[in-house]
């Protein structure tokens, strides 16, 4: 091949590998996960997050993973992500709503609930929005193993939070489990904790422990170690 | 003169004859990589529905939403319909159904040009040229994955990529060096010298050599492709449970390595039968070059561990798909038997990517010193030590996982053991440098870097072979640092050293000196700021693999990264120098640049098809330098008859090979 | 070692030029002591892993005789080479071969048997340092056979799952915390297992390390000696979130751990969390709860699969 025709295959050829090698990186580097930030609604030291979790997801291509929503705070719409931001030194009053049926735990001593404020979780059952089953009741610890009543659980281990989900009433569960995801009714749990954000910025994971990737050995695969279904960040900023 | 021979032991192609004129086909129309492709496709769809058709009511696909059996499946066919799109399989027909099977010498001729390289060619210097190139792309595309990982390491806190990314890069850029550098010296020198360096016109082999190298590109595109599907987060390694419970991306690993285990084990097997049997007449066991040697022992281990790992691999891809439980402990398998399994290869797996680095050096160090290569018979005895030994040390690896406690003092003996063959190889150089007349051309340079990185290498492996300090060094930054020095430190020098130095042979163009000592300089010092620290690192605490750590080791790691960047362009430098030389300028280069008594160097640069016109006798061995009047290396032109004659006597002559 | 020429080969007559062998020793000699000095009295006392712990002093120790054994070594090959590029290199107009040295029986036979000795003499220290600190720290497997003499050694168990350490006390009621306090002087068996994957339980500053396999007990021995924190870190890849796998713990004095522990006990035996979890065991099988009964099995998530690892028309216990 003539000198020419050398040089611009080889700028042709080198044009391709680094279209490749871009577009590798910018689908990967650019997250699509949505982060939800509530830090611009505390006030007063104080905000309030709420999330739910749910027996599937019929959002993703993964319909049959259980999955957690993050309910964005101005629309009041459930988004498919487990990334929100609070403000640092804030005291965070978590609200979960727990769709999704129990499962024992796979070490009994995350019943224990563990760093909330006032050391323990308060835990309302529902027969659908808006119709509660009872008062709400304070436990300290929800025996997984005893009886059927945690289906997750929400833990910031580097910040010994640890906090099991109760599940909802079973009977109702088996028989009207809420199907179609994000849920908007069905039998589910109310549970609230509150914790303090720690002085200091930066970005705490937090898991689930209970073995609910169905289909994965130990059950631990799949959702659980896929961001955006049961594990996520928190990020705490100034 | 008597000639000694060797009895002819080649093997005839059943049903060999004139072939008969090629029929004048359009290129596209012949099997080539693109007809590959097209048959990847075919059997990839194939395949896949023939897992959809086996595995449909598994009650976990439905529960997790993937299922692998439709993937192994699909990645086997694709690889089984690329094979066949490239031809391999052709000959293969024709001998089932009686038709006449062209000889590799007849190939080479018939097609020539640029084509040729894209072709399931049996020349064996058609395929070192495409294992050059394509273990060039490989190196770059894996460490393109490192530029990554260490960009994500400049902070502990701050994260660019997400955990599971970050996850799926580390594994990326450890599995495609680890499987795909097996083959980085022996497939281009190895497959494209050996022959030249022990007087034959061909390999043993020749179709066999070439589905080695073509399993290679499928086998980088089927790692390559888990990153379309979520990746795998177990490294190199693969350890069970973890790469059974983990998603569809481990399929890609356990598929590409388990194709890449099939190359090597090939590629080894041709080399062996080849310098066994295919040695000119003269070309005694004592008379070997020692990158021959080098060649020999590392086949060996490529033989017979790559087995291992073959079915190591295949028992995990049943644990994913048809649900056996070998490597479950609650199910009555034991994840013990993963870890076993993969290091009996696994250490095996690092003597090959070190001896050919020694054969190497050992044979570029007589030529610029003008020296012979000192203890010839120390340095043999020294890549087949370190070749046997390296199978009865793989418990080193496993020193904390739980083994019997007892059996830990005798694989600390047998690991620590194994460094007196190697310091043999050390032995040799020091002996050939003492009094030599060293010129430091561009070889040289990287010769030398890789007996200084070894040595530093080497030594950090003695500190993980004892066991107490083991104990702190498992697992963390030191032992990346250790492997980066013997592995990158040495076959990684050495195979750039052996470019500049037999690029002049392989294809007659000269790289530019210029750039050759800018490449050499930028990348030994970056390389050794690079990894340097992490010695330290490591003993400081931070484990592998992961994407936070102290904040104390901030500045360490800074400065890692920002070394690793620049030692990436100077690789960068080495692939502008190879396409500007060999694309843009091409300066001719023919003979012998280097004055080089190899008897690859005694033909012309590239050499004729064929290799030698005639067969050679060999008369001396490639390290006489400064002997007075020492016989040339070969006579490439016997007398008409003498060889005939010798070989015709064979018969009652005594067969035994001399050492 | 220090041979001053090779042999003479046929034609090349021996000029009595400067001893280089000697001249190399000589170099050699005086930097090797400079460097064992600095090893030894400057970096030793501050080589990882420190001494916060019987076994980590004795890791501590043998990273430094290997040091000063591996220094010396490393800088003969680095003068020899440094050497022979000052004075040996090709002068210009000079295209002669170097003298054919095609070997030396006796520099061959010293190195071989120099190498040999060094390396069998690392081989018995490194042994001798394994045993005598009652394994140094690393996990001796279920069948440990350097361990500690005395009976008022801890039982700790270390339970790594997927992301997260725990602990657990046999001693005081086989309670369960997230916190890994431990007494001074004191010497404990860590009892190193896992709930799913292999996991790998890394103290620092104690020196111990050893792997957490499923349904296996690992056991490793260590002795503490001074208070302080120490750093837990998971240093066997055991997925997604095993970077952020890490913990601290800290030596406390006796009567402060005796405090804690006691403590610790008497509010879970309170609150219930003793009694929900499983009896205290060397390892654990999670398809087995006791509370529950042979049910388990068929509990959805225990293994996977809905409780099951095979579809419902197999068998579900291979």
């Amino acid at each position: 091949m003539s000198l020419p025709a050398r040089i611009a295959t080889l700028l042709v050829a080198f044009a391709a590998v680094v279209a490749g090698a871009v577009f590798i990186v910018l689908h990967y580097l650019g997250s699509s996960l949505e982060v939800v930030n509530y830090s611009p609604e505390a006030s007063g030291g104080v905000v309030n997050v709420v999330m739910q979790e749910d027996p599937q997801n019929s959002v993703s291509s993964r319909p049959d993973w259980v999955s957690y929503f993050v309910q964005d705070p101005k629309t009041k719409a459930w988004v498919h992500t487990t990334l929100f931001q609070v403000p640092a030194n804030t005291r965070v009053n978590m609200t979960i709503l727990g769709y999704d049926g129990c499962t024992p735990l796979r070490n009994n001593f995350w019943s224990k609930v563990q760093g909330t404020i006032g050391g323990g979780m308060s835990v309302q059952q529902f027969k659908t929005v808006g119709k509660p089953l009872g008062p709400p009741r304070r436990y300290s610890v929800l025996n997984s193993w005893s009886s059927c009543s945690v289906g997750h659980t929400f833990a910031i281990p580097s910040l010994h939070v640890f906090v099991p989900m109760a599940s909802p009433n079973t009977a109702l569960f088996n028989s009207s489990a809420c199907g179609v995801s994000p849920c908007t009714s069905g039998p589910h749990s109310l549970i609230k904790f509150s914790f303090m954000t720690p002085k200091t910025t930066g970005t705490f994971r937090w898991q689930c422990f209970v073995p609910c990737g169905g289909g994965f050995l130990d059950g631990n695969g799949g959702p659980m170690q896929t961001l955006g279904f049961m594990m996520g960040n928190m990020e705490v900023s100034a | 003169m008597s000639v000694e021979i060797e009895p002819e032991k080649a093997q005839e192609p059943a049903g060999s004859g004139p072939v008969g004129p090629r029929l004048a086909r359009p290129w596209w129309m012949r099997p080539a990589m693109h007809t590959g492709i097209i048959g990847a496709i075919i059997g990839y769809f194939l395949g896949h529905w023939l897992g959809n058709f086996l595995s449909w009511d598994y009650a976990r696909n439905s529960l997790s939403d993937m299922n692998d059996f439709p993937l192994v499946l699909g990645y086997v066919i694709a690889v089984v319909g690329w094979l066949a799109g490239l031809g391999v399989f052709n000959d293969l027909g024709r001998q089932i159904v009686g038709k006449p099977v062209p000889v590799a010498e007849e190939e080479e001729e018939a097609f020539g040009g640029v084509a040729r390289y894209f072709r399931y060619s049996l020349d064996h210097k058609v395929v070192g040229i495409q294992y050059l190139v394509g273990m060039i792309i490989y190196f770059c595309t894996a460490g393109l994955f490192a530029m990554a990982i260490r960009t994500e390491l400049l902070s502990p806190t701050y994260h660019i990529m997400s955990a599971s990314t970050y996850l799926m890069v580390v594994s990326e850029h450890g599995t495609m060096m680890m499987m795909l550098m097996s083959s980085v010296v022996l497939g281009p020198f190895g497959n494209f010298l050996m022959p030249l360096m022990i007087g034959s016109k061909r390999m043993a082999f020749p179709r066999l050599e070439a589905l080695s190298f073509w399993l290679t590109p499928a086998a980088f595109i089927i790692l390559l492709s888990s990153v379309l599907i979520g990746g795998f987060p177990t490294g190199w390694t693969g350890y069970a449970p973890l790469s059974v419970q983990a998603t569809q991306g481990m399929d890609s690993y356990a598929v590409a390595f388990g194709l890449m285990g099939i190359s090597i084990c090939l590629a080894g097997f041709n080399i062996i039968v080849t310098v066994i049997n295919y040695r000119a007449p003269g070309m005694r066991w004592s008379r070997l070059p020692m990158f021959v040697w080098s060649m020999v022992t590392v086949s060996f281990l490529m033989v017979l561990a790559t087995p291992v790992l073959v079915g190591g691999l295949y028992l995990l891809i049943l644990d994913r798909t048809a649900q056996t439980a070998n490597y479950v402990n609650t199910l009555g398998g034991s994840s013990y038997l993963y870890e076993n399994l993969f290091w009996f290869f696994g250490h095996p797996e690092v003597y090959i990517l070190a001896l050919p680095g020694f054969g190497i050096v050992s044979e570029i160090i007589p030529v610029f010193c003008r020296k012979p290569l000192f203890g010839y018979r120390v340095a043999g005895a020294g890549m087949i030590g370190v070749a046997l030994l390296s199978f009865f040390v793989w418990q080193h690896h496993l020193f904390v996982s739980g083994i019997n406690p007892e059996m830990r003092p005798l694989f600390m003996l047998t690991t620590e053991l194994i460094s007196i063959p190697t310091g043999f190889i050390y032995l040799v150089a020091m002996g050939t440098f003492w009094k030599a007349k060293i010129r430091l051309t561009v070889p040289m340079c990287f010769a030398l870097a890789l007996y200084f990185n070894f040595l530093i290498g080497g030594i950090s492996g003695v500190f993980l072979s004892d066991v107490p300090a083991d104990t702190t060094e498992h697992g963390s930054f030191f032992v990346m640092a250790h492997f980066h020095y013997t592995i990158m430190g040495g076959i990684i020098f050495a195979f750039f050293g052996a470019c500049y130095y037999w690029l002049p042979k392989m294809i007659g163009i000269k790289l530019n000196q210029k750039l050759g000592y800018l490449h050499f300089w930028t990348m030994f010092i970056f390389f050794n700021s690079t990894f340097l620290p992490l010695f330290a690192v490591g003993m400081l605490g931070q484990p592998r693999r992961v994407f936070e750590y102290a904040r104390n080791l901030t500045g360490l790691n800074d400065w890692v990264s920002i070394s690793s960047f620049l030692l990436g362009a100077s690789i960068l430098i080495f692939v502008i120098n190879f396409i500007w030389s060999t694309v843009i300028v091409r300066e001719r280069e023919v003979g012998n640049p280097w004055n080089s008594r190899g008897l690859e160097w005694q033909v012309s640069s590239p050499p004729p098809p064929g290799n030698f016109e005639h067969v050679p006798v060999v008369l001396s061995g490639p390290y006489d330098y400064g002997v007075k009047d020492a016989p040339p290396v070969a006579d490439l032109t016997p007398p008409v008859g003498v060889v005939s004659a010798a070989y015709a006597s064979a018969g009652t002559a005594s067969t035994g090979v001399e050492a | 070692m220090a041979e001053s020429q090779a042999p003479a080969a046929p034609g090349a007559p021996e000029q009595a030029g400067p001893n280089h062998g000697m001249r190399i020793f000589l170099i050699w000699i005086v930097l090797a002591l400079v460097a064992d000095l600095l090893i030894w009295f400057l970096w030793y006392p501050h080589l990882p892993p420190g001494r916060m712990s019987e076994s980590a002093q004795h890791q501590q120790f043998d990273i430094a005789v290997l040091g000063l054994a591996a220094a010396p070594v490393m800088l003969f090959v680095w003068t020899y080479f440094g050497y022979t590029l000052v004075n040996w290199r090709h002068r210009d107009g000079d295209d002669d071969d170097g003298p054919p040295l095609f070997g030396h029986t006796g520099i061959q036979a010293s190195w071989i048997a120099g190498t040999a000795v060094i390396v069998l003499a690392a081989f018995v220290f490194g042994t001798v340092e394994l045993i005598v600190p009652d394994g140094a720290g690393a996990g001796e497997g279920p069948n440990p056979v350097w361990k500690p003499s005395g009976s008022n050694v801890l039982q700790v168990q270390v339970i790594g799952q997927q992301w997260q350490f725990t602990y657990r006390y046999p001693q005081f009621g086989g309670m369960e915390s997230t916190q890994l306090l431990l007494p001074l002087n004191r010497p404990v068996a860590f009892h190193v297992t896992s709930l799913d994957v292999i996991h790998s339980f890394w103290a620092y500053q104690l020196g111990v390390k050893a792997d957490a396999n499923p349904g296996v007990d690992n056991v490793a021995y260590t002795t503490t000696q001074q208070l302080g924190g120490f750093t837990v870190r998971c240093s066997e890849l055991c997925g997604i979130w095993h970077g952020a796998m890490f913990d601290s713990g800290r030596v406390v004095t006796p009567a402060a751990f005796l405090a804690w522990a006691t403590r610790t006990q008497s509010v879970e035996r309170r609150q219930g969390v003793l009694a929900a979890l499983p009896p205290y065991a060397l390892a654990y099988d999670p398809t087995v709860i006791p509370q529950l009964g042979e049910q388990v099995v068929k509990v959805a998530g225990i293994t996977g699969a809905n409780g099951y690892y095979y579809p419902p028309s197999d068998p579900v216990q291979p």
